[in-house]
């Protein structure tokens, strides 16, 4: 298929690269070297990367953002797996509505949410208490989009109806059909979707920042006013844990995970 | 009678996520429209009006500025990375590393991003002193990397992975007999790019470009942490707006320049959304 547009080949392509590398590589490896200085410029040291445990805000704000994962990860799961499922089978009539839904996060910024997420919110802490954690909620609505795009992938893959109409005629409920026959054929989606997800909530700022909640990007600004190395060695380990969780996930689904079109809200993260 | 009874059981599964919906993402919509238009209950347009100020103007103009500029080189250096990416064999390990790099690239926004910039090119970054002590060339300068023109840098770092991922799958879903058929016609290479492949490509290209924007456009992350006071830019001043209100004695006027971006990234996302339909016409 390449073929149709011949490019360069050999050393040529190789050259044209070189500047691309630098320039994705060099801030990457300036982090490193930047987060292991010693003040006096002689040799090196761990204490910015010790920082990490050894500091009490920090290390209770990386325990409050993996929190944030995994109670993302499980309400996305929950709200979005069986209601997919359900479309599928039984409701293909509301199948543009649900796309349309999940994707609306794309274009509406996590900036214009948190602005008017203020009633709403004043209602969550009433009734679950004000706990960084209860931000779980607007980011299951954050990480909808990567979400429904991973499990609509494996969903499409497999003939979800038959597979369905198998079980109920050898006497499965619907819970048994979806747990034990759909769920484990859409495997590789789900866990493209819960990785998507992990990565986004860990390094999401915007919300956190504007509600006034401590996660880990929060914190990460607050001691990069004062301390450098320690901002740039957390940052530079939530990238490299992000990184490992979406390389591993690209060679275990063997294929790109799925686009990020947008704002990220960015994802930026959530967002740029 | 039964089909009516039957549709309500059918729908009754998915009330959950529609309900969730609603409130964690439909509300918070329509409270920053609401806010907009109406101070404690009352419907008026000054704040709306508010947006004509020459702060709110000036910091939409150089958040538009902000997005075109990354949008336009990061769509041009994307469509080059692309380029070289399926001059490869689409199976080479080589592809699938960097389409793979790029698109953890592409995620890697926020306050990470800013912390990488500021230890190349800060105050004491790695490629400042590099050139400090080799050149004498003061890279840093007055600190542009925290100015509207740092931002272009930063920004362009997540914009060109973002383009390869938008913009390969057109790229790749050029055909051969395309080329073949242009070839055995007489045609040249360059005239097949102008007259063949340029054509195909461009609503894929400029859909890209215009997703880009909206990309750079809603970001905040990066920006926040980078710029710590002063709003340059609409999301900065979104900030200032929530965080100082009551001093600025203009409550609400948050809800207005939220309501401003929803505008400006829905237009781009409706035209993002015609040109994907036109390139889909096609593709595959």
């Amino acid at each position: 298929m390449s073929a149709a547009t011949t490019g360069p080949s050999g050393w040529k392509r190789a050259l044209l690269l070189v500047p691309f590398a630098i320039f994705f590589f060099l801030p990457l490896y300036a982090m490193a070297d930047f987060s292991t200085r010693t003040p006096t410029g002689q040799g090196r040291t761990l204490q910015g990367w010790r920082n990490l445990v050894a500091d009490d805000t920090l290390y209770s704000a990386i325990l409050i953002s993996l929190g944030l994962a995994v109670l993302t990860v499980a309400l996305m799961l929950l709200l979005l797996v069986p209601t997919m499922i359900w479309v599928r089978l039984r409701a293909p009539w509301a199948t543009r509505i649900i796309e349309f839904l999940c994707l609306l996060p794309l274009t509406i910024p996590a900036l214009v949410i948190v602005v008017g997420m203020r009633d709403v919110y004043l209602w969550v802490t009433w009734i679950f208490g004000d706990s960084a954690l209860t931000l779980a909620f607007v980011y299951t609505v954050l990480v909808l989009p990567y979400a429904y795009r991973a499990i609509d992938g494996s969903l499409s893959s497999i003939d979800v109806k038959t597979l369905s109409e198998a079980a109920r005629s050898l006497g499965a409920g619907w819970g048994t059909t979806i747990m034990r026959v759909v769920v484990p054929n859409i495997w590789s989606g789900i866990l493209s979707a819960a990785f998507i997800s992990i990565a986004v909530v860990l390094g999401e700022y915007t919300i956190a920042s504007l509600a006034g909640y401590q996660n880990l990007q929060v914190v990460i600004v607050a001691i990069g006013k004062a301390d450098g190395m320690t901002a740039v060695a957390a940052s530079l380990a939530t990238l490299l844990f992000g990184f490992v969780l979406l390389l591993v996930l690209s060679v275990v689904t063997g294929r790109r995970p799925d686009s990020p079109t947008a704002p990220e809200p960015a994802t930026e993260g959530s967002t740029p | 009678m039964t089909a009516t009874r039957g549709s309500v059981r059918n729908a009754l599964p998915l009330v959950p996520f529609f309900v969730f919906l609603v409130i964690f993402l439909i509300i918070p919509t329509l409270t920053v429209i609401n806010g907009s238009v109406s101070t404690n209950g009352t419907y008026n347009l000054d704040k709306i009006r508010a947006l004509g100020d020459s702060a709110a103007l000036g910091a939409l103009g150089k958040s538009v500025l902000l997005s075109a500029v990354t949008a336009v080189i990061g769509a041009v250096l994307g469509a080059v990375l692309s380029w070289l990416i399926v001059s490869s064999a689409p199976t080479s390990v080589f592809r699938r590393v960097v389409t793979s790099i790029c698109s953890v690239l592409a995620q890697f926004g926020g306050v990470a991003l800013a912390f990488a910039f500021i230890a190349t090119i800060g105050y004491s970054g790695v490629l400042t002193n590099w050139f400090r002590t080799s050149s004498g060339i003061d890279l840093y300068g007055t600190g542009w990397l925290y100015s509207v023109t740092g931002l272009m840098l930063v920004y362009t770092y997540f914009q060109i992975p973002l383009m390869v991922i938008v913009f390969l799958p057109a790229l790749e879903g050029l055909r051969v007999q395309w080329r073949e058929a242009a070839v055995s016609l007489g045609a040249t290479s360059r005239q097949y790019w102008t007259q063949v492949a340029g054509p195909l490509l461009a609503p894929a290209f400029l859909g890209a470009t215009l997703l880009l924007f909206a990309n750079s456009f809603a970001a905040y992350a990066t920006a926040a942490a980078l710029v710590s006071q002063g709003n340059p830019i609409l999301p900065l001043m979104i900030r200032t707006a929530m965080t100082s209100e009551v001093v600025l004695g203009q409550a609400g006027f948050a809800y207005a320049l939220a309501f401003e971006m929803i505008i400006v990234v829905a237009i781009i996302m409706v035209g993002y959304g015609l040109l994907v339909r036109r390139t889909s016409r096609w593709l595959r």
